[in-house]
């Protein structure tokens, strides 16, 4: 890839200079948003392509300047939003910040376990985000979020339920795969402690669903027959994508740094979840435990079923969200209904089309 | 969860099962649940209901239980019983555990602590959480007691459960983390006496090289491997609240001695009343 395709800016989002505060003040929204946070910042988010960052590039877009970055992708955004289609741990990255003054970043953007090799994986995700961090560092980033999983945590029979943030991550227990989500996390927690001027806050939210998702749960729930663990079925948290996007703008404007679960106060078993969604169960035999994941790698299920995640269709890993919810005040506004209703209905536009 | 034979037997079982009687006083629990029914730790309204129903028949028709001092389980608010255990498999916690959600002063979901191994079995491990068991890790019990839950715990644990029919009534070594739960979150402990549950599966003999087989605590010499209906008598003592004033160990041992004198007197009690152990 040229390097002119890499920093290829969309024409009508020529960087440009911050906007003076007075101009921002003509319009009161943008003006009472400019107060809550300090003024008109620069704000770099990843991982633009994907449907979580448009909503909090779309929450953003007008109380802020915003340069989205993606890795897939040259993003198509609104008028006024520089585009970069770039690696976060190439060289070419750097352009980004010299060419702006960045005051804030929004690191949404990762691979995903499904996506690509473990390598790979690795580099973007691990080396990427250090990368980005160090980044950080150089030109003065006086804020950054990151968004982490609860992948982190680990599924296992001897877990207890509403994990604090301070549990132990044991996703490495379990697999190799998770490897770059526990090291990603360890990674931004050093950079936590040791400069503090960096003001990061890690999100660790629970499943996160809704249009344009396309995270393994999101992409299990959308097919009409879903595989499920016979006699299993673990008790989970679900997110609307716009619940999402809220709690990392929250953060991002009340800037508490830290560590935090993101998830509602309200369960649903798997299997559940699945009726609920439209989809028919396809019972996988759980006994012996190897045989689930033997049935995965042989039907590639790799994009929705995984057998690294087994367990987590087996057991539960639940997270206590009170910490976020009483530090920035936010609570969800959709509730499990309409998460599941949005699948319900996709099927049925499917089956109606055909 | 319906997940046993087909839906239509469940509801139809239900229907016959589930008494305008449980179903009133399950209304009455205070128990916060999400918008499926459930909450944090797998506990399910209608699964509960429906336990409650199933147990109940054993409650009245085959141990015949009896409970009394059931006016000293609070109605709301965050409590710990604490009973002696008994009779190899735990049909004394069930029978509280019946005892105390059609209390008629005042209906609770009592959460039971179950071995870890359980939720690695299929089935059982999600009925068991949908019935209000919970895993015994103390971080489940401290925010469960946070939430105002209702817990029941047996300090003697194995111990107690897997004694012998010559060690009936004798009250084994107390655990000390419920005191230390009680204190930490201002806990009122109910002391629980239960009888009659020893007469339930009167041990013999401890077959360990069997029980180490199996991966289980003990496996008993029964002479009939089954529960014999004996009378259960369940005796709900005056809740005890201890202060976080002290926390030594010695003090803490102290306090459990209390709890423990206190089931202690309410067996001997319980033992002279009885007039007929079936």
């Amino acid at each position: 890839m040229s390097a002119s395709a890499k920093k290829n800016v969309t024409k009508t989002a020529a960087p440009k200079p911050a906007r003076p505060a007075s101009k921002a003040a003509a319009n009161p929204v943008a003006a009472s948003a400019a107060v809550i946070a300090g003024g008109r910042k620069t704000v770099l988010v990843t991982g633009a392509a994907g449907s979580l960052a448009k909503r909090v590039i779309a929450k953003l877009h007008g109380e802020h300047e915003v340069i989205a970055v993606d890795f897939r992708s040259k993003v198509e955004t609104d008028a006024g939003i520089p585009s970069y289609l770039v690696e976060l741990h190439k060289r070419g990255f750097e352009d980004v910040f010299n060419k702006h003054k960045i005051d804030a970043v929004i690191h949404i953007g990762r691979i995903f376990t499904h996506e690509k090799t473990r390598q790979q994986r690795y580099n973007a995700n691990v080396l990427g985000t250090k990368r980005l961090l160090d980044l950080c560092l150089k030109y003065g980033v006086g804020q950054a979020i990151i968004h982490s999983s609860y992948f982190v945590y680990g599924a296992s029979a001897y877990n207890p339920s509403l994990l604090d943030e301070d549990a132990p991550l044991k996703a490495t227990e379990i697999t190799q795969d998770l490897i770059d989500s526990v090291e990603l996390e360890s990674l931004a927690n050093i950079y936590l402690w040791k400069h503090p001027q960096l003001n990061i806050t890690i999100l660790r939210p629970c499943n996160v669903l809704g249009p344009g998702v396309r995270n393994s749960m999101s992409i299990l729930l959308s097919r009409p027959l879903a595989p499920v663990l016979v006699g299993f079925s673990p008790l989970m948290q679900f997110l609307h994508v716009d619940d999402m996007a809220e709690a990392i703008l929250q953060a991002f404007r009340q800037n508490h740094p830290g560590i935090y679960n993101v998830a509602p106060e309200d369960y649903v078993p798997f299997q559940e979840a699945v009726s609920q969604c439209g989809c028919s169960r396809l019972p996988i035999p759980s006994i012996p435990p190897a045989l689930p994941k033997m049935i995965s790698n042989a039907l590639n299920w790799n994009a929705f079923f995984p057998p690294y995640l087994i367990n987590y269709f087996k057991y539960p890993v639940i997270l206590d969200g009170s910490l976020f919810r009483k530090t920035f005040g936010w609570k969800p506004r959709r509730n499990l209904n309409d998460i599941f209703s949005f699948y319900r209905k996709q099927k049925l536009v499917v089956s109606g089309s055909s | 969860m319906a997940t046993f034979g087909g839906f239509d037997l469940k509801q139809r079982l239900a229907a016959k099962l589930i008494t305008p009687e449980i179903e009133a006083l399950m209304e009455r629990v205070p128990k916060p649940t999400g918008s499926f029914g459930y909450d944090a730790w797998g506990y399910n309204e209608d699964t509960t209901k429906f336990a409650v129903a199933v147990w109940k028949l054993l409650y009245d028709k085959y141990f015949r239980v009896e409970a009394s001092g059931l006016e000293n389980i609070p109605a709301r608010g965050r409590v710990l019983l604490v009973p002696n255990h008994s009779g190899q498999l735990p049909f004394d916690g069930l029978m509280i555990g019946v005892a105390a959600a059609t209390n008629p002063h005042g209906p609770r979901a009592v959460r039971g602590m179950i071995e870890r191994f359980f939720p690695t079995v299929p089935w059982l491990g999600n009925l068991m959480n949908a019935m209000g068991g919970v895993i015994g890790d103390p971080l489940n019990c401290s925010k469960m007691l946070e939430a105002e839950e209702a817990i029941m715990v047996f300090p003697e644990g194995v111990r107690g459960s897997g004694k012998l029919y010559k060690e009936r009534y004798q009250l084994q070594r107390f655990g000390t983390g419920f005191m230390y739960l009680a204190m930490n979150h201002k806990t009122p402990i109910v002391p629980v006496a239960v009888v009659g549950a020893e007469e339930t599966m009167p041990a013999l003999a401890n077959i360990k090289p069997i029980a180490k087989l199996l991966g289980i605590p003990y496996f008993p010499l029964l002479p009939l491997y089954a529960p014999l209906p004996a009378r259960i008598h369940l005796q709900f003592g005056k809740p005890m609240l201890f202060d976080n004033v002290d926390a030594s160990e010695g003090a803490v041992c102290e306090r459990v001695e209390q709890v423990k004198h206190a089931i202690h007197t309410m067996i001997q009690e319980g033992l002279a009343a009885r007039q007929s152990v079936f």
